[in-house]
């Protein structure tokens, strides 16, 4: 006689080990006083240029790491580096995501009690990052102009997962007659409330506002 | 999943799996036909071998404050009330990426 298969109930979250490690970074990301900002973003957005001039601006204040995530190189961080922040390249082979473990694992040797801010630009993917915690206080999505106004429309969850939109390379604006009210639409179509930013961080257009609203995250944090 | 899925069957001392059962939200960042292609590769070689990838697509529900009640909404790409359209971001269903069910032999 075979015994027919019986059903067990589990409830368990599939990223449940992420969620958790996550959980404990941002524990002690908090405990240690230090701010945690990640960035994403599709390849190409300008993340690193963004960080490149954010950096050089913060330095002068606080003490500034960086975890870059990419795939293959390590030119991200090589760029980075010049701006005398502390900086970290995960290079993830074929993974197109960061992951909660990528993040402990790259922290071990710094002590993140003598750091204000700690930003991670994840890897160039407007796909799977979403699903992943960094254990981060905050959470950017960047769309440059040239992408086109429907990218939220394409990439809702990760715009729904993010906590702050840039619209960036705000000098090619006119040249790709960027819709900035259908842009603005559709952001909030797919992430009602979210505080958008304008910038080029070429140019410096939006860059003061930006800086003052990174500055106030740290009075706060 | 499979390695979540694993400490359950060796909880339950299982000889066999014969399914998994999932709920998978529009928000989760999953896509159903992505996981289903997947599935039999990771299984192979495995105590999975063979099971079957039972998914439930959940939809994204929403509280509406104007409506006073909970709304489905009709498309991800529109956070909005299908009756009010009120933009609401207070998501109550949609994020779920999770195992419910495990049907093994023991």
């Amino acid at each position: 006689m075979t015994i027919p298969p019986r059903l067990v109930e589990v409830r368990e979250k599939i990223l449940k080990q992420n969620d958790l490690l996550a959980q404990s970074l941002r524990q002690k990301f908090e405990k240690s006083g230090v701010y945690v900002i990640s960035l994403v973003s599709s390849p190409g957005s300008g993340k690193t240029k963004l960080l490149e001039k954010t950096l050089s601006w913060m330095y002068q204040k606080y003490s500034v790491a960086v975890l870059v995530g990419d795939l293959a190189t390590d030119n991200d961080a090589i760029r980075l580096s010049s701006t005398n922040a502390l900086v970290k390249q995960i290079i993830t082979g074929t993974i197109c995501h960061l992951d909660a473990q990528m993040v402990e694992n790259a922290l071990k040797d710094w002590d993140l009690k003598s750091l204000d801010c700690l930003f991670i630009e994840n890897v160039g993917n407007l796909v799977c990052p979403s699903s992943y915690d960094l254990g981060e206080a905050l959470r950017i999505v960047l769309m440059s102009v040239t992408e086109g106004e429907d990218k939220p429309l394409k990439y809702p969850t990760i715009f729904n997962t993010a906590d702050i939109a840039v619209i960036t390379k705000l000098d090619l604006a006119k040249a790709v007659e960027f819709d900035f009210l259908l842009a603005y639409k559709n952001i909030q179509a797919v992430r009602p409330g979210i505080k958008v930013f304008e910038l080029s961080a070429k140019s410096g257009q939006g860059m003061d506002e930006w800086l003052e609203f990174i500055q106030k995250l740290l009075q706060k944090g | 999943m499979l390695e979540v899925a694993k400490e359950e069957v060796t909880r339950q001392n299982a000889l066999r799996v014969e399914a998994i059962y999932i709920k998978l939200g529009q928000l989760s960042g999953v896509v159903k036909e992505a996981l289903l292609f997947s599935y039999n590769i990771a299984c192979e070689g495995t105590i999975f071998q063979g099971s079957r990838l039972v998914i439930e697509e959940l939809p994204v529900i929403v509280y509406c404050s104007v409506c006073q009640k909970e709304r489905t909404l009709i498309s991800i790409q529109n956070f909005s009330c299908p009756i009010c359209n009120t933009l609401t971001f207070d998501v109550k269903q949609g994020r779920e990426l999770e195992i419910v069910a495990l049907e093994i032999q023991t």
